[in-house]
């Protein structure tokens, strides 16, 4: 089984839809420890990507990549567009010529584009930030591959794995971003990053498996 | 929510339309947004930009003797680096540009990418880092200072130096030492509404202040209780005279390498030989009786414990929307400083000797 692009341009769609409908919550968990924009800033971004992507359809799976990563950097603004935007922009060199994706590619293209955030980010295990999710899930991707399970069931550990990872920030104090000046202060709120990656690793598993 | 918005998505734009036919002399690029001035003469470009929500910054510093260009993002949240790109090709003058970013993580990503960008079509580029805020105490557990008010002295200071025909270089040297010898700090009595949020970012009684806010209305180091303005104003003159001294790692960007480079830097020691200028800033929605009576207790402050005031601005330059509060900025100046402030400046929000 693989994930096939038509599935990739459905999930980059969805993440669109789950932006515009959770834009408040977003922003409200960013009203909590930060400056009050992240919903707005992801559905802004992410309505680009789907006006987007329409025009490039026919591309590979690294090329439709690199043009979210691209979009995103100049719509999005805040730490989240050039973080979100490096993210979609290193990840593509493992779709690069690819009309489908297997585990191994999906794993490698998550792990990419997390080294990317963090060369840019510098964020460290714990500090609370998205990274925290997508070390999660990257982590699960490694693990579902080494016990030779198959796509569906590596989606699904992978969803609930965001799900941990977010819920893991909640009780961190936030080391990078806006939320760090609040120091203990930021500790009992989930970091509003980490909750956006969430949202986009479980919206690929929703587009591939269906609903959980 | 009351405002005079017409839609909450075109505050940004119509706010800038408004500002270039108010000030013919400055050019408005909308796509990607920018501002930008054609200097009398041919200078290092000097180009700034944020969040919105912190008018005049930084749009109303462009003109002869301050700014370049300045590229405004959406309310609060960062301008993307293709903006910086092509208002850094718009604005050089082949002498180089110099970017000023106020330490926010947004900001500071976004322009590393465009000083990138910019590297790559081999224009000559530079990038200086604000961080006055010293009611941000370490820099190991957090993003590190932020930038506030003292943006707005080192704005006016470095463009006189650009518009004397001072080199790139020298105008990144001035621009470091600026940073390290201000200081500021800020305190809220009410937040604002962010216009998208429809809200006040957070609520204070009648008897608290937010003490140590930023320009976003993010909640600051405490809450504190609020007697009466003369025991406030003098809170924040020991926040910013007892202050220790501040290390920390900067990025500066390697233009004959390509890459960036970690610089250790200690800010300023400050004494009582020296004369400072002295910004007390309102942060939007402060009326300006009030700044003056926080200036007065201010200066009456100074003159007790025998800091001399050099110079003085007070209003409104650095704001967070309509928050009510005022932050009080210090930099420690010497003769050069002191005459490069004086100096001409004709902007829309400063502007004298022209």
């Amino acid at each position: 089984m693989t994930i096939e692009k038509s599935q990739i341009l459905n999930w980059l769609n969805s993440c669109a839809d789950i932006f515009a409908k959770e834009r408040d919550y977003l922003t409200q968990l960013d009203a909590d420890i930060g400056d009050a924009d992240h919903g707005i800033n992801m559905n802004r971004g992410f309505e680009r990507v789907k006006d987007k992507i329409t025009t490039i359809e026919d591309q590979d799976i690294g090329t439709i990549f690199k043009t979210t990563g691209m979009t995103l950097l100049s719509s999005v603004g805040g730490a989240s567009g050039p973080l979100y935007g490096t993210f979609f922009i290193r990840a593509a060199a493992a779709g690069n010529g690819k009309q489908s994706i297997d585990l191994n590619d999906l794993c490698q293209i998550f792990s990419d584009g997390v080294d990317g955030v963090v060369a840019r980010g510098k964020a460290q295990p714990g500090d609370k930030t998205m990274c925290d999710v997508w070390w999660t899930v990257v982590e699960a991707l490694e693990k579902s591959k080494d016990e030779g399970q198959d796509l569906q069931q590596a989606l699904v550990a992978m969803g609930e794995a965001s799900e941990k990872g977010a819920a893991a920030t909640i009780e961190m104090q936030a080391k990078k971003g806006r939320a760090s000046y609040l120091g203990e202060r930021s500790i009992g709120h989930q970091d509003p990053g980490a909750t956006s990656s969430m949202m986009m690793v479980k919206a690929l598993r929703d587009v591939v498996v269906g609903q959980a | 929510m009351k405002k005079l918005i017409n839609n909450v998505d075109d505050i940004v734009k119509e706010q800038l339309e408004g500002m270039a036919l108010a000030h013919p002399e400055l050019k408005f690029n909308d796509e990607p947004r920018y501002v930008w001035h054609e200097p009398k003469q041919k200078q290092v470009a000097l180009l700034s930009g944020g969040g919105s929500g912190h008018e005049p910054l930084h749009a109303g510093f462009i003109g002869d003797g301050m700014l370049t260009g300045a590229c405004p993002g959406e309310v609060f949240t960062s301008p993307t680096p293709d903006q910086m790109y092509e208002c850094a090709q718009k604005v050089d003058a082949g002498e180089g540009v110099l970017f000023f970013v106020k330490n926010y993580t947004g900001d500071v990503l976004n322009f590393e990418t465009a000083v990138e960008l910019l590297h790559g079509d081999d224009v000559k580029v530079g990038s200086i880092i604000i961080d006055d805020d010293v009611a941000v105490k370490d820099s190991l557990y957090t993003a590190g200072r932020r930038g506030v008010a003292a943006t707005v002295l080192l704005e006016k200071i470095v463009g006189a130096a650009a518009a004397q025909g001072q080199s790139l270089e020298q105008c990144e040297a001035l621009a470091r030492r600026v940073n390290n010898q201000a200081r500021s700090f800020g305190v809220a009595l009410q937040a604002c509404t962010v216009p998208a949020a429809g809200k006040p970012s957070f609520v204070l009684a009648d008897n608290e202040v937010e003490f140590g806010v930023g320009i976003h209305g993010e909640p600051g180091i405490e809450r504190r209780e609020f007697t009466d303005v003369k025991t406030l104003v003098e809170q924040v003159f020991s926040e910013l005279v007892d202050c220790p001294d501040y290390s920390r790692t900067l990025r500066e960007w390697d233009r004959e390498k390509g890459e960036w480079t970690e610089l250790e830097t200690t800010t300023e020691r400050f004494d009582l030989d020296s004369e400072y200028i002295v910004l007390v800033n309102g942060l939007g929605g402060t009326p300006q009786c009030e700044l003056l009576g926080v200036y007065r207790e201010f200066a009456l402050k100074c003159k007790a414990t025998g800091y001399n005031i050099g110079r003085q601005l007070i209003g409104d330059y650095c704001t967070a929307l309509n928050m009510e509060g005022f932050s009080i900025t210090m930099l420690k100046a010497d003769k050069e400083l002191l005459e490069l402030w004086d100096a001409a400046v004709n902007t829309p929000a400063l502007r004298w000797k022209c």
